[in-house]
């Protein structure tokens, strides 16, 4: 119970950072909110050893158990490898926030309070078992994102990009929920768990295609994939913390954790394999390629984001592979998972502390435009080491943990190469060449993110501010960060055994029976002949010459004009939206009340005739009708002439007295009809009206009758006989069948030994149907209150307009 | 609403009174007999409505100086209240209890938790109708 | 009976429709008061007019009314004054302020505005 209530702690704290921030204000709300992850990354920490040896951790708690709804926390290798990512990174990020945001200036309570609700949501993603409430999850970082890139709210970009992240993402998890949907129908059970163990007999559904598809749109837009990625560099508005944690750390890792939880599911599916690898091979190509293209700094940060998501996609797409086959030569193809965990957890590393010095670049020289920036290595040395070595490992260059990750990917790619199924026989060897290209590239756009900031000669007069080397506690995080990347180079076999294997048996448990039988070490060197060391070192080769001769070609980037892209599609899109829903609700949406109520009616009636006519409404009986007798008949005409005058009328009070003697023949009829409750309260209720209506008469408009012209009376009066004729027939039709027996037979025979009365309408209104009566007097009092307010609390128009002058 | 008619108000003194009290019977006999607490709320309005006519507002908020709103908060409490209160004993939210008591003059009589209720509903009504006549009729 | 309470209620409906759809203020809140006056009598209608006694248990009393749609149309009944109370001092209201009846006028801009 309590893990499944710790993924809540986040947002539970989070209630208490604006009290912090208001009662607090000499104390950074930072350092308050640092405990929160920290704890919990103590409390994920000791899972590990553990959890070897006990399997997975569950714990449930019940939210809606009709609905077979619950929260269950399911931890295991890859649940936790996340949890830790989440917790982890999140507290070093906290840390760097605090010296990042000025406690005087910033909304700190704003910006803590989103911080850990996305923290509780993203813990529900990765824990959650139950499909919806991972969805639900899933959207509530969105949201949290949304929030977070809008922080400044004031600035137009921020805004834009918080809106353009949200319209994906969410249209993403909306197709993801249909996905979902399908699967629970399929499996007849909402849990992750028991669906992988019904693995085999989903594939044979026929929706089975169209679920992966709709998951898979989920993924690919939360992971920034080709062509979803476009939010991405839109979403760099957000302050630089946000961008290292979620944007590069852990919430675009959501996709990549729903493609790894549920390849077990999927992976028999060759769809599945070509949607994932394909996708993930292109984004990883076009990251890259376009990574050169940019000037800011986090823009060049961001696209190299969408590349290496793409890399760790396309490397989940080659694990599936894994499945299809078996004997001797089925080891070549095993790589792929490992490498995809293990590259998730360098790239957290590296990539994190990228961002923190950008932000740091950005925070001492007031600017991010990489052609001003330049020649920052001598004065800031600090900062200088740990982008070497982030943007080094992100190259693939040893002594750094990419350099491993980079040569596992080879070899994953190069083994597809062997596999026949599928048409990769076809296909299969062009893949490991775009890897390469892709790889190239990332070369090119490190060496241009270290060299154009700190090396390039640059005079520092174009700088808003005189840089000098940040604060000392800006830097914790990016040197933890950093000297991970380095430490993780030196013994990457006890990361893959404690966080890379454990993972890797969620991702593929058909395979292995746990997580000591995955026999992969990771060596550094695999002597000169391996095809991989070869390319790394035409990798560096080639990316040098790329990037030396880089304002040569950069021409291309200008030969594909802007109207092409996916950018000013997603414009387009958004302003038809926009400008399309105008017009269209412009059209009937008048602003006329009249208008609704003819559409109404008309609704009505079309609905009402409708449904009569399919379900065979229309066959009347005129048996065990009650007879007619002398009296009926005279309330009839008063009742109808009584209407008729209200119709007519010319002066307003014909018209309120005609409406009373309607009232009172309805009372009569009461009567008539044995129901002598009713015929009291319509007695009393109809005096009490008219008095109403007389005593507000000499308040009311003098005029009964407004002038209006024909065509306007025959629409009206089509409309009104439309309605009057359904009811009629409506009335007709449940008279002649009676298809169900009343339920009143229960309250006749009870109402004296269950309730204790005679009186069986007052008893179903105070006792059987209570909730009726006590919603009723709630709206009584409320339509009260109402009037008071528009009687006893108004300015009159001339102490109006004094206020506005004032 | 000034009406200085003799007749009209001599008959008012009665009528006020047979009124009021007919509502208050036709409320407790809801029960068993028709009637309630609607119908009873209504005729007290309107004997009070009476008043209104006969006597202005200033006359008759000094002789019954009552606060509607007030009124119309209690009834509501009182009906929520008692459909709360079997909550409190693990039952049902809105489970009614009712019993014989032998009561010195009325004898043998039943006591119901849902008179307690349609009380509530009485007050309410009452409470809102005055409040829309007066608010109105008092407006200038 | 039923028959022609069946006519009868198309009847009030109609006028009740017509008169909402007009273009005072005052029509509408009477077409409103005439609309409840329908719909009460037709929920009476379909529960039955054959029957005997008033559903108050009483010695002998046999084929009682069904009480059911009684209670639903009691309800109705005092919700319905409310929403009349409620709509005619707002009809005042927005005659008092702005000055018009017409329903077509008090949606657009006021002239002084």
């Amino acid at each position: 119970m309590t893990q499944v209530l710790l993924i809540f702690l986040p947002v539970v704290c989070a209630l208490l950072i604006p009290l912090l921030f208001k009662k607090l204000p000499s104390i950074h709300t930072g350092w308050f909110v640092l405990l929160v992850p920290a704890s919990l990354a103590v409390y994920y920490a000791t899972f590990v050893t553990k959890l070897e040896n006990h399997g997975p951790y569950t714990s449930t708690f019940h939210w809606v158990k009709s609905l077979d709804l619950s929260f269950t926390s399911y931890i295991d290798g890859l649940s936790l490898l996340f949890s830790l990512l989440i917790t982890g990174i999140g507290a070093l990020v906290v840390l760097y926030s605090i010296f990042y945001l000025d406690k005087n200036k910033e909304q700190l309570h704003n910006f803590y309070f989103y911080l850990l609700m996305f923290m509780t949501a993203m813990l529900g993603v990765v824990q959650s078992d139950h499909l919806i409430s991972l969805y639900l999850f899933w959207e509530l970082t969105s949201i949290s994102s949304f929030l977070l890139i809008g922080y400044w709210y004031n600035r137009d970009k921020s805004r834009f990009g918080a809106l353009k992240s949200m319209m994906i993402t969410v249209f993403g998890g909306l197709m993801m929920l249909g996905g979902f949907l399908l699967v629970a129908n399929m499996g007849d059970t909402y849990s992750i768990r028991d669906l992988v163990a019904q693995a085999p007999t989903l594939a044979s559904s026929p929706y089975f295609v169209l679920a992966l598809v709709l998951i898979l749109l989920g993924a690919f837009t939360k992971s920034a994939q080709f062509p979803f990625y476009i939010w991405l560099p839109d979403a760099m508005e957000a302050p630089t913390p946000v961008s290292a944690y979620l944007h590069s750390a852990t919430m675009v890792k959501a996709g990549i954790y729903l493609v790894a939880r549920l390849t077990p599911i999927f992976a028999i599916s060759e769809y599945w394999i070509w949607l994932v690898l394909g996708s993930g091979l292109i984004t990883l190509f076009w990251g890259s390629f376009f990574a050169l293209k940019q000037t800011d700094l986090k823009g060049i940060l961001a696209f190299s984001t969408v590349s290496q998501l793409g890399l760790i996609m396309s490397m989940l797409g080659a694990a599936a592979i894994s499945l299809h086959v078996d004997g001797g030569s089925s080891a070549i193809f095993k790589f792929a998972a490992f490498a995809a965990i293990f590259h998730l957890i360098n790239h957290a590393t590296f990539k994190g502390s990228l961002f923190m010095i950008a932000g740091i670049v950005d925070h001492e020289t007031g600017t991010r435009d990489i052609r001003k920036l330049g020649g920052l290595m001598s004065l800031m040395p600090i900062s200088f080491t740990v982008a070497a070595i982030g943007s080094l490992s992100m190259a693939g260059l040893p002594p750094f943990n990419g350099f491993l990750s980079k040569e596992l990917f080879f070899t994953s790619m190069l083994a597809l190469k062997e596999f026949t199924l599928f048409n990769f026989d076809t296909w299969g060897a062009i893949i490991p060449i775009i890897a390469w290209v892709a790889s190239v590239f990332t070369f090119a756009y490190c060496l241009y993110f270290l060299y154009n900031t700190f090396i390039a000669k640059s005079d520092y007069k174009e700088l808003p501010k005189k840089p000098h080397e940040a604060p000392f506690g800006m830097l914790i995080s990016p040197i933890i960060l950093a000297s991970f990347v380095v430490i993780i180079f030196f013994i990457p076999n006890i990361i893959g055994k404690y966080f890379v294997k454990p993972a890797v048996l969620a991702i593929q448990p058909q395979l292995y029976r746990s997580a000591s039988e995955i026999d992969i070490t990771v060596k550094a060197f695999h002597g000169f002949k391996s095809t991989e060391l070869w390319m790394t070192i035409a990798v560096v080769i080639v990316g040098f010459i790329l990037f030396s001769t880089m304002k040569k070609w950069r021409k291309i980037y200008t030969l594909v004009p802007e109207k092409w892209s996916f950018n000013h599609l997603y414009d387009q899109l958004m302003l038809a939206a926009d400008v399309g829903s105008k017009k269209l609700s412009n059209l009937y949406m008048t602003g006329a009340i009249r208008h609704y109520l003819m559409y109404m009616f008309a609704c009505i009636v079309a609905l009402v005739v409708t449904t009569l006519f399919l379900k065979d409404g229309f066959k009347f009986s005129f048996a065990h009708t009650a007879k007619i007798g002398i009296f009926e008949v005279a309330i009839v005409i008063v009742l109808i002439v009584g209407t008729l005058t209200v119709l007519l009328a010319k002066s307003r009070l014909t018209a309120i007295i005609a409406l009373g003697a309607v009232g009172y023949s309805v009372a009569l009829f009461f009567i008539i009809f044995n129901a002598p409750d009713l015929a009291l309260t319509q007695l009393v209720i109809e005096t009490v009206s008219v008095a109403l209506f007389l005593l507000a008469f000499y308040h009311l408009p003098k005029r009964y009758r407004i002038e209006e012209r024909m065509p306007f009376k025959i629409n009206n009066f089509l409309i009104a006989l439309g309605v009057g004729i359904m009811v009629t027939l409506l009335a007709l039709s449940a008279q002649s069948q009676k298809l169900i027996p009343s339920i009143s037979q229960y309250y006749k025979d009870t109402v004296f030994t269950e309730a204790g009365g005679g009186n069986i309408v007052n008893v179903i209104l105070v006792d059987y149907r209570g909730f009726d009566t006590l919603f009723e007097i709630t709206v009584l009092s409320i339509a009260g209150m109402a009037i008071i307010g528009m009687i006893k609390l108004r300015l009159s128009r001339k102490e109006k307009k004094s206020h506005e002058n004032e | 609403m000034k009406m200085n008619n003799v007749i009209l108000k001599t008959t008012t003194q009665v009528v006020f009174f047979i009124i009021f009290l007919f509502s208050i019977h036709i409320f407790l006999a809801g029960h068993f007999a028709p009637g309630g607490g609607f119908v009873g709320g209504l005729l007290t309005a309107s004997a009070l409505v009476l008043l209104l006519l006969t006597y202005d507002l200033k006359t008759v908020k000094n002789l019954l100086p009552i606060n509607y709103m007030t009124l119309t908060a209690v009834g509501l409490l009182l009906a929520l209240g008692t459909a709360s209160l079997s909550a409190f004993f693990g039952e049902a939210f809105f489970m009614h209890y009712f019993d014989h008591f032998n009561i010195p003059l009325l004898g043998d009589t039943e006591l119901h938790t849902a008179m307690i209720f349609d009380l509530g509903v009485y007050f309410v009504v009452v409470g809102v109708t005055m409040i829309i006549i007066q608010s109105i009729g008092g407006d200038e | 009976m039923e028959v022609l309470m069946a006519f009868v209620i198309g009847f009030l409906f109609m006028a009740a429709v017509y008169l909402i759809l007009s273009k005072s203020i005052l029509r509408i809140i009477i077409g409103t008061g005439l609309l409840s006056h329908g719909a009460h009598l037709l929920i009476l209608t379909m529960g039955g007019l054959t029957n005997d006694a008033p559903p108050v248990l009483a010695e002998g009393a046999k084929n009682m009314a069904d009480p059911l749609p009684q209670a639903l149309i009691l309800t109705a009944i005092v919700i319905s004054f409310g929403v009349t109370a409620f709509f005619l001092v707002l009809a005042y209201r927005a005659y008092q302020e702005l000055g018009t009846d017409n329903i077509d006028e008090l949606r657009g801009k006021l002239k002084d505005d």
